[in-house]
């Protein structure tokens, strides 16, 4: 697939490829999608806003300039804010692929990084020459301040222009905790969150660190996605609880979503709260809570696609692969979209959801 | 019901423009008073740094909201600083040409500068912030974005021509954006506060006499007694 070389978020023409769970595949207009849910059903979304994630500066010990990207945090707490995971690349930019970045000096842990006006420390390596974990000087407003006065959106080559924050941030975008943009969530503008409540659609919210997409590196990329902590407000959940009362489908809106909500309903009951998501979804999860996806379109073998697995099988997904390469959809973070139900979940009846799940017409999930 | 200032197990989220001086800083320390969290947002850092020493626990952003590019930092920052957000008071405002002249005498910068000030400034930062309101309002917080506004938004002063063009139209702006997010649980509100004793009025009236004039903290109270006094109706849930 060509991918999406400008940063608009709701492009005119964007796609949107609907496929259904009896196999069916449709290819609809993306501005549309409130036409493809049903009233009851409930779109929920990341309001994860993105962090300024990318850090230009020097490695002191050797003079050599780096670009730190931020890559992962234990909590979402605001002042929680000294302690990342961070990938560090050597001299360059965005403008240059990631896979053929330079790499960095070799770092020690306790070396010094200096990153405009933000002082930081590496505590570890992290068994990569790229990976550390890294500890900001100062108070929680002092680094706060600097990232927002240093930091650029985390960025790749496929895009010429440099991003600002406004590109990256979601109509919806909220706590700045994300390291890349909770993408699926572009669709989103208040006319569509007007036309959901016009037809009876919910809407609601959950706050996940979506990490980055690309090390550049394929032994590290084979690790992600890292950790991610996340929080589901109490509303959420009741939101949830109420849709399967009334037989409505739950639509994650991106895979952030997605992990989060079945991270937190792994212990059968989904509950409100901060959580830290560590599994990795694919043909082998029985997804306990999400119905449907809305999700930018993945080439096969990254992580994305391994979570859409989840939800059809192979062949489905094949079928559905080929139609958005034959339509020349558009991929990465502001390319086209795709709508995929999820095969009927062979639920384990703790809930009263058994009648609300939707009527088998395909095979049973691997 | 639950009235805007008082419905919360834990502390009101506020952010401040123009925080610094004359009613900005009185409503500052009126809400930390209260204890509510309290990030503000001015022009000069060391106004801004002595003000947050001086009231541990608020934060101070250095920021000029009539600059486009220092928007989504400053709504950065306030997301980060208060972890969410309750109530957004825009109250940073510029008179336009001082000495106030006549609008034929008024050069088009300054006319530019009051309307980036008083009204794209608080359109920008609004909007920023909408997803931090809207987040607010979906747990039930009832968020409210409050406008200061004036009188000469509705009455035609001679020489308050960028003033009150650019605070009408906030006004009107207010009004509609009102309009629109009150489904979605966000409440737009104008309040005019009154003739102040503050440094805005004294540049615009030197000769104006303060003892005449309504003390900035008077101002602040009136306008808590009114957003105590709103009685918001939770957000409808999203799933009835």
């Amino acid at each position: 697939m060509k991918a999406a070389r400008l940063a608009r978020q709701r492009p005119r023409g964007a796609r949107l490829l609907v496929v259904h769970a009896d196999g069916r595949i449709e290819h609809a207009q993306r501005v549309r999608l409130a036409e493809q849910l049903r009233p009851g059903d409930l779109l929920v979304a990341n309001d994860a806003a993105t962090l300024p994630a990318s850090l230009t500066g020097f490695h002191l010990r050797s003079g050599a300039p780096i670009e730190v990207r931020l890559a992962g945090r234990r909590s979402l707490a605001v002042d929680a804010v000294h302690e990342f995971t961070a990938i560090v690349f050597g001299a360059g930019d965005h403008r240059t692929r990631t896979e053929d970045r330079a790499a960095p000096p070799p770092l020690r842990a306790g070396d010094r990084l200096a990153l405009g006006p933000l002082r930081a420390e590496v505590l570890a390596t992290r068994g990569h020459p790229r990976l550390i974990d890294l500890r900001f000087e100062g108070d929680a407003d002092t680094i706060w301040a600097g990232l927002a006065r240093h930091g650029r959106p985390i960025q790749y080559a496929h895009l010429a222009a440099p991003l600002a924050l406004w590109d990256v941030w979601t109509r919806v975008a909220a706590l700045p905790v994300a390291f890349e943009p909770p993408s699926a969530g572009f669709v989103l503008d208040w006319s569509l969150l007007d036309a959901l409540r016009a037809s009876d659609i919910g809407f609601a919210t959950l706050t996940h660190a979506a990490g980055i997409s690309s090390t550049g590196d394929a032994v590290l990329d084979a690790r992600l996605p890292f950790d991610e902590p996340y929080s589901i407000p109490a509303a959420t959940v009741a939101a949830i609880h109420a849709t399967r009362r009334r037989g409505g489908r739950v639509v994650a809106l991106g895979t952030t979503v997605t992990r989060a909500l079945e991270h937190a309903a792994a212990g059968a009951e989904l509950r409100a709260g901060a959580g830290l998501a560590d599994q990795r979804l694919g043909p082998a999860t029985r997804l306990r809570v999400v119905d449907a996806i809305v999700s930018g379109t993945h080439e096969p073998g990254s992580s994305h696609h391994e979570l859409l697995r989840a939800f059809v099988d192979d062949t489905l997904l094949a079928r559905a692969s080929a139609e958005l390469e034959r339509h020349g959809y558009l991929t990465h973070e502001f390319g086209d979209s795709v709508l995929i139900e999820a095969l009927p979940r062979r639920r384990q009846g703790n809930e009263a959801t058994a009648e609300s799940t939707p009527s088998t017409l395909l095979g049973s999930h691997p | 019901m639950n009235s805007t200032l008082s419905r919360h197990d834990t502390p009101l989220r506020v952010a401040i423009t123009g925080g610094t001086s004359g009613l900005g800083l009185a409503l500052v320390e009126a809400l930390h008073a209260r204890g509510a969290r309290v990030a503000f947002v001015a022009r000069d850092v060391a106004r801004v740094a002595a003000l947050a020493r001086r009231l541990p626990g608020t934060h101070g952003i250095e920021g000029d909201v009539a600059a486009k590019l220092q928007i989504h930092p400053i709504a950065l920052r306030i997301n980060a600083a208060l972890g969410g957000l309750d109530l957004l008071i825009h109250n940073a405002s510029s008179l336009g040409p001082v000495p106030l002249v006549p609008l034929a005498d008024t050069e088009c910068e300054d006319f530019e500068a009051a309307l980036a000030t008083n009204l794209l400034g608080p359109f920008r930062l609004t909007r920023a912030l909408l997803g931090t309101l809207a987040a607010a309002a979906r747990q039930g917080r009832a968020p409210v974005v409050l406008n200061i506004v004036s009188d000469a938004a509705v009455t035609a002063y001679a020489g308050w021509g960028a003033y009150g063009a650019s605070k009408a139209a906030l006004l009107q702006m207010s009004r509609i954006w009102d309009e629109e997010l009150q489904p979605h649980g966000i409440r737009v509100l104008a309040h005019d506060p009154g003739d102040m004793d503050t440094p805005l009025h004294a540049a615009a009236l030197p000769d104006a006499d303060p003892a005449q004039l309504k003390r900035p903290a008077d101002a602040a109270r009136e306008i808590l007694a009114r957003l105590d006094a709103l009685h918001v109706p939770q957000a409808e849930e999203s799933v009835a």
